[in-house]
């Protein structure tokens, strides 16, 4: 056992390493390390080598297998998280002397001497390898040791260091949000340049860290408190919670201020695009690929609706009068692109579909077109959204006033995607997703429901468009490419297929993280690269799973059926041809059942 | 419910589902050859054969997954040939599958609730916008959904589990719900009581002549189980590579040659 957890440690801790070979080579160490996170101790630079140490040595404690078998002993998995704290801190050792002696900046432009100042925490080559191996060692110790305190602690520990290093990153937007609060004092004692202070940081690990402990404690207590209210009371409460969460949504732009508040607008159109291709994926489970052509559909739409720039045909209708043309549009054009791909499923559908995106391209910026949509000149001068309130004209142009049209847009769709699935429709494309020939055979119009799929998703895209276009006010074929569809799908993927929330969280990950991290959109497409993979390996049901999804993928961790009174078969008894649990994933009780359920399956096939 | 005070069977005054001639060739194989068929209507008759005889592909003609070469299939008197599969369960057959396909990842009451899709008039706008008349008709629907997992026997503590946790015998109990939600007049029951224990056989024979009773149904069985077929079957037809050998009531055929040689070989027949 003990020679397992080494050999594993090793592994993790050489994993690790070539973590931070790959970040340090790309230049992400020596870039940040003028970045602070904590003013005059600690630079972002410096924490990912770091980072990768404490990540090693505390995944290497972590219990063998699946479900906590495997369980270190203490000494096991200090000496684990020793081991692998180690061989990461030699990993970095390796670099250092590598690119001394190989000096392959020629090739590896980031692999300069002043990196391996950097890795070598600015000691010499004697002093510095100590350092980084024996450092390693005892902070993977320590890291490992937090396998050894209690749940709390522990959970409350990594949260208080995760939102420091949260802060420390997100100083500008946390800054200018405190400012307009205004709560210019907090800022002043939380940041000194652009990193956090010494009690700045101090304070927010304790006030996380006595959170997340608080909740940990007294989390059920509290909800079983709320529980034992009257009704009346609950109620009372629920509409103060609402209340309140409508209030902080409708000043939100005021708070956030203009740049966070176009991140914020530009969430909201993925919001639109992603639930739109979420009926089409992931209720009708139709892969569409080709998704951005009716993005692009209802911006050009709209664009010559209203635009008194449009070149040939130009009626510049009031945006929301234009806005139920363009969806009318949108969802008609669904059904003529639906209808000649009935026939395909799966992958063959995906390929067509990608297909028409790059059409739709294309034609837009086709001569065949330009004199009615301006080819590469596009369309400008595409009016904002107005409103004329009691005699106060209200014009939504700039990013902190377009977000409450796009709110409402939001809040529609949003609603109407929650409506199709609790109803006869939305069963209708479950049941074609699950099975499409078993749907036509229940009596399932599996034509009809495919096109109604195309056209709803449609309707939705072309009205995503409708607004970006309204938001920027021009639009240009060059920007209408594969990404906005890969980027729906991703943010659908990324959330949880088929749930709505799922959609808005996924918006908020996919497109606002990368707003947030404009400061390094150097590297924005590398950490968007390594958080797909991770999620799809640690989470692959998404981060907020449609219900049937998440049952599906996690059913080998305990999640069990009804148990026949007729004994007609134990918990978690499938369909054949499904996936069978294995059984070293199930607690020993469950062995028994788990026999008799195959023996029993063994006589169903005979 | 249609015809729930049917106490007894009625007598098979005529056929509700009459197949004449139905041949159906896969390139050079002949999976079904000049078929004559006729399911009288309350009737429980049953189609047997040896693997590989053709009755599922039989099957799939009469509920339009597959479209005979040539021949006709009547269904009270209309012709089911070239319509699709959900436009025959409108007219009222529905059917089970052998191998069984549920939609796993969703609830029971799910299940049952697409089976009752053709019943439903709630269009896309409607959906939108749950207009009261479709949160009627949603409401009706779940609570005859309800009765039909009563009906078949699952219990309520189903209702929102998975389809695909639900024991096996279970799962074959639930397609007949979902089958039954169509409200059929015709239900084809493809191998009911496949991989089930004696118990369980013994609960789902009951079911089907219960339904017959309750529902007034005309019920057409593939079943391999003798026991099962001799018990609860009117009328037995026999194929064997793809064409009709035998037609009579379970006697009959217990006592008919050419199916003992069929089912066991040539042997036993002279034996």
């Amino acid at each position: 056992m003990t020679r397992r957890f080494a050999s594993r440690a090793v592994w993790v801790g050489v994993v690790a390493g070539l973590a931070v070979w790959h970040m340090s080579l790309v230049g992400l160490v020596d870039s940040f390390q003028n970045r602070p996170i904590l003013t005059d101790i600690l630079s972002l630079g410096e924490t990912l080598p770091l980072a990768g140490i404490v990540i090693a040595g505390a995944w290497a404690a972590r219990p063998l297998l699946a479900g906590g078998l495997g369980r270190p002993t203490p000494a096991q998995a200090l000496m684990a998280g020793a081991i692998a704290g180690a061989a990461t801190g030699a990993m970095l050792a390796v670099l250092s002397f590598f690119i001394l002696v190989l000096k392959p900046n020629g090739m590896l432009i980031h692999a300069t001497p002043k990196l391996v100042n950097d890795l070598r925490f600015f000691q010499d080559a004697a002093l510095g390898t100590l350092v980084q191996v024996g450092g390693g060692l005892l902070l993977g110790t320590a890291a490992a040791s937090l396998n050894l305190v209690q749940r709390v602690a522990r959970r409350a520990l990594v949260w208080g260091v995760l939102l420091v290093l949260l802060f420390g990153i997100m100083n500008t937007f946390v800054t200018q949000i405190l400012r307009n609060l205004p709560l210019k004092w907090l800022s002043t004692f939380l940041y000194r340049g652009d990193g956090l202070t010494i009690p700045g940081a101090v304070l927010l690990f304790a006030v996380t860290a006595a959170l997340v402990a608080g909740w940990m404690l007294r989390g059920t207590q509290v909800r079983a408190g709320y529980a034992a209210l009257p009704n009346a009371s609950r109620q009372t409460t629920k509409i103060a919670a609402f209340i309140l969460l409508a209030a902080l949504i409708l000043i939100l732009p005021q708070i956030l201020g203009v740049f966070l508040s176009d991140v914020i607008t530009n969430v909201g159109l993925f919001v639109l695009l992603g639930l739109g291709l979420n009926i089409v994926v992931g209720f009708a489970g139709l892969l569409d690929l080709g998704y951005v052509a009716f993005y692009a559909l209802g911006i050009y739409s709209i664009a010559v609706l209203t635009s008194p720039a449009s070149p040939a045909f130009h009626p510049q209708l009031n945006f929301w009068l234009a806005v139920p043309i363009v969806m009318v549009i949108g969802g008609v054009t669904g059904i003529i692109i639906g209808a000649p791909v009935l026939r395909l499923r799966g992958d063959y559908l995906a390929i067509v579909t990608l297909g028409f995106g790059e059409i739709a391209r294309i034609i837009f910026l086709s001569d065949w077109m330009t004199p009615y949509v301006g080819g590469a000149q596009g369309i400008q001068q595409i009016p904002a959204p107005t409103i004329n309130l009691l005699g106060l004209a209200l014009e939504f142009r700039k990013p902190q006033d377009i977000y409450y049209p796009i709110l409402v847009a939001c809040i529609l769709a949003a609603l109407a995607a929650w409506s199709f699935q609790r109803s006869r429709v939305g069963r209708a494309w479950t049941a074609m997703r699950e099975d499409e020939t078993v749907a036509e055979a229940t009596g399932v119009n599996t034509t009809v429901y495919k096109l109604m799929a195309f056209s709803m998703g449609a309707t939705f895209g072309a009205v995503a468009g409708a607004f970006y276009a309204a938001k920027i006010g021009v639009v240009f074929p060059q920007n209408l490419d594969i990404l906005i569809s890969i980027n729906a799908l991703a943010l659908i993927i990324l959330g949880g297929m088929g749930s709505i929330t799922g959609v808005i969280v996924g918006a908020f990950m996919l497109v606002g993280l990368p707003g947030l991290l404009r400061e390094f959109a150097e590297y924005q497409l590398l950490i968007f690269g390594a958080v797909l993979v991770a999620m799809m390996l640690f989470r692959p049901e998404g981060l907020i799973p449609n219900r049937s999804r998440r049952a599906e993928l996690h059913e080998e961790e305990g999640e069990s059926g009804p148990e026949g009174a007729d004994g007609g078969g134990g918990p978690g008894e499938q369909p054949p041809g499904d996936r069978q649990p294995h059984p070293m994933e199930k607690p020993a009780s469950g062995l028994a059942l788990e026999a008799v359920a195959v023996s029993t399956r063994l006589g169903d096939r005979s | 419910m249609t015809g729930a005070q049917m106490s007894s069977p009625a007598p098979a005054l005529d056929d509700i589902l009459v197949a004449s001639k139905v041949t159906m060739r896969f390139g050079g194989l002949v999976a079904n050859k000049d078929v004559d068929f006729a399911i009288p209507r309350r009737g429980i008759v049953s189609l047997i054969g040896p693997n590989g005889a053709g009755k599922t592909t039989f099957f799939n003609q009469l509920t339009g997954m597959l479209e005979p070469t040539s021949g006709d299939i009547a269904f009270n008197g209309s012709s089911l040939v070239g319509l699709t599969p959900h436009e025959i369960v409108e007219l009222g057959v529905a059917r089970t599958f052998q191998n069984i396909r549920l939609f796993g990842d969703m609830t029971t009451l799910e299940n049952v609730m697409v089976g009752r899709h053709v019943r439903m008039h709630a269009h896309w706008w409607n959906s939108v916008l749950r207009t009261p008349h479709t949160r009627i008709e949603e409401t009706a629907t779940r609570d005859r959904a309800r009765e039909l997992l009563d009906i078949v026997g699952l219990p309520h503590r189903y209702e929102e589990e998975w389809a695909r946790n639900l024991p096996y015998g279970d799962q074959r109990r639930l397609e007949i719900a979902r089958a039954l939600a169509s409200d059929p007049k015709l239900l084809l029951l493809d191998e009911p009581t496949a991989g089930m224990n004696p118990a369980e056989t013994g609960r789902t024979t009951e079911l089907i002549s219960q339904l017959r009773e309750q529902l007034g149904l005309s019920i057409l069985l593939i079943e391999h189980d003798m026991k099962v077929v001799m018990g609860v079957s009117e009328r037995i037809t026999v194929l064997d590579y793809g064409e009709k050998i035998a037609e009579g009531d379970p006697e009959e055929i217990r006592a008919n040659p050419r199916v003992i040689e069929a089912y066991l070989g040539k042997q036993a027949t002279s034996a």
